[in-house]
């Protein structure tokens, strides 16, 4: 499973009772679908950091980087390649586990 | 006030009212909800120290006399001594009947100092005796940021931790808090019930449309006297009805986390004045530039703001919910909300 994959399945069994989802396209804003609230978002970033081993900081929480599941893809490879480049290893497509 | 009406201009007087005539129209809906609709012989209120109850006792004495009001001054452990005092001076200056209820065994045999001192464990493990703590939001005007809840603790040698915590170790912080509201809750429907009185809530308008209180807690009540008012109209009836000035004067605070807390950071994206314009500007398609040249911000920064407040009304779309039925159950919708 790629990283929008695994975060859609987690916000359609998280967040949604596991219901519904069909139509969560990559693009979907979450905050105009009224999918998310703040307590919402404190709980992806916990997922987003254990699931993939990030660290999401404070100032990370913003709409740019966690209302669609490509926004969270294209944050969780940026975050991800800079912990590989951290490390002095090679930066690696993202991908859940 | 028609926002629309030819030389219209946004300004902070949009919310000037006559308080003389609100005081009495209020009065006269209290005295005709408690008398005529609940069939009460009076009112209970639980008073803070703070504006919002002071000028709800104030309005209810007024009402039905100040010998049918009860006003509970229920302290804890960790609310300000201040809060106390000043509660006892807003009921000396009324007339009316001050009973003490201290909540701290209430609050102990629940569990709630235990269970919310065990979630902060998870972030914060040396958490324990003579720590304080609170929860906060980050400000609104200078960022996008999700305004998600860290806590803020403080040793009893002075030094400061803030963290974000898990989501499950936040929840039980607020669960676990809110103990507080409905344990008050709990004694003035006690003493409601042994004098056939009616509660009123405090919520003011600010409060009341953004979620700022806890269901079934300081949410509960029978009549909400203030409702309708922006805390700059409830300031304006507090010293219409001559409320002690140091009750007039105190910073709005939520006394409820053992840490001093402003409502800003806890909850509220501006000071009250400005939040009071904000939220009057949202309901009546006022321009943000507009609202922010009132208010001496720039358009982004109202942008967020009204997105701040949509988002809360969103959120208290479950707080203000009555028990929802599948079917009708009684001919009278008004019984229906009471099931």
């Amino acid at each position: 499973m790629n990283v929008q994959e695994t975060v859609k399945k987690y916000i359609v069994e998280a967040m949604l009772m596991g219901r519904g989802g069909d139509d969560l396209a990559g693009d979907t804003s979450f905050l105009a679908r009224d999918i998310l609230d703040s307590t919402g978002v404190l709980e992806l970033a916990f997922f987003l950091e254990e699931t993939f081993a990030i660290k999401v900081a404070d100032e990370d929480m913003v709409p740019e980087n966690l209302d669609s599941l490509n926004a969270i893809a294209a944050f969780v490879a940026r975050k991800q390649a800079r912990v590989a480049a951290d490390r002095g290893g090679v930066a690696v497509s993202s991908s859940g586990r | 006030m028609d926002a629309r009406a030819p030389g219209f201009a946004f300004s902070a007087s949009i919310l000037d009212l006559d308080a003389a005539r609100e005081a009495d129209r209020i009065a006269q809906a209290v005295l005709e909800l408690v008398q005529k609709r609940l069939k009460r012989r009076g009112v209970v209120v639980g008073v803070s120290g703070g504006i919002d109850s002071g000028v709800v006792a104030a309005l209810c004495a007024r009402a039905l006399g100040p010998q049918r009001v009860v006003a509970l001054l229920m302290p804890e452990k960790e609310s300000s001594a201040e809060s106390l005092e000043l509660g006892r001076r807003l009921c000396d200056h009324l007339g009316v009947q001050a009973i003490q209820e201290d909540i701290t065994p209430l609050l102990e045999a629940s569990g709630c100092y235990r269970r919310r001192d065990e979630a902060l464990r998870a972030v914060i493990p040396e958490y324990g005796p003579g720590w304080k703590s609170k929860i906060v939001l980050p400000g609104v005007l200078d960022t996008d940021m999700y305004r998600v809840y860290s806590v803020v603790a403080r040793s009893p040698d002075g030094r400061e931790v803030k963290a974000r915590l898990p989501p499950e170790a936040y929840l039980t912080v607020v669960a676990s808090t809110n103990f507080k509201q409905r344990a008050r809750k709990m004694l003035e429907y006690f003493h409601a019930d042994r004098l056939a009185y009616a509660v009123a809530g405090t919520p003011n308008r600010l409060e009341y449309d953004q979620g700022f209180f806890v269901k079934n807690g300081d949410g509960a009540a029978d009549i909400k006297p203030i409702a309708h008012l922006y805390k700059a109209q409830v300031y304006q009836l507090a010293a219409h009805l001559g409320l002690p000035a140091d009750i007039r004067s105190r910073p709005p605070t939520t006394d409820t986390y053992s840490l001093p807390q402003s409502q800003e950071e806890f909850y509220f994206s501006l000071p009250y004045h400005q939040m009071d314009l904000c939220l009057w500007a949202r309901d009546h398609d006022i321009a943000p530039a507009e609202v922010g040249r009132a208010l001496g911000l720039d358009a982004v920064q109202v942008g967020r703001v009204f997105r701040d407040i949509d988002a809360k009304r969103a959120a208290a779309r479950y707080l203000g919910s009555p028990p929802l039925l599948v079917d009708p159950a009684a001919a009278d919708p008004e019984k229906a909300d009471q099931t």
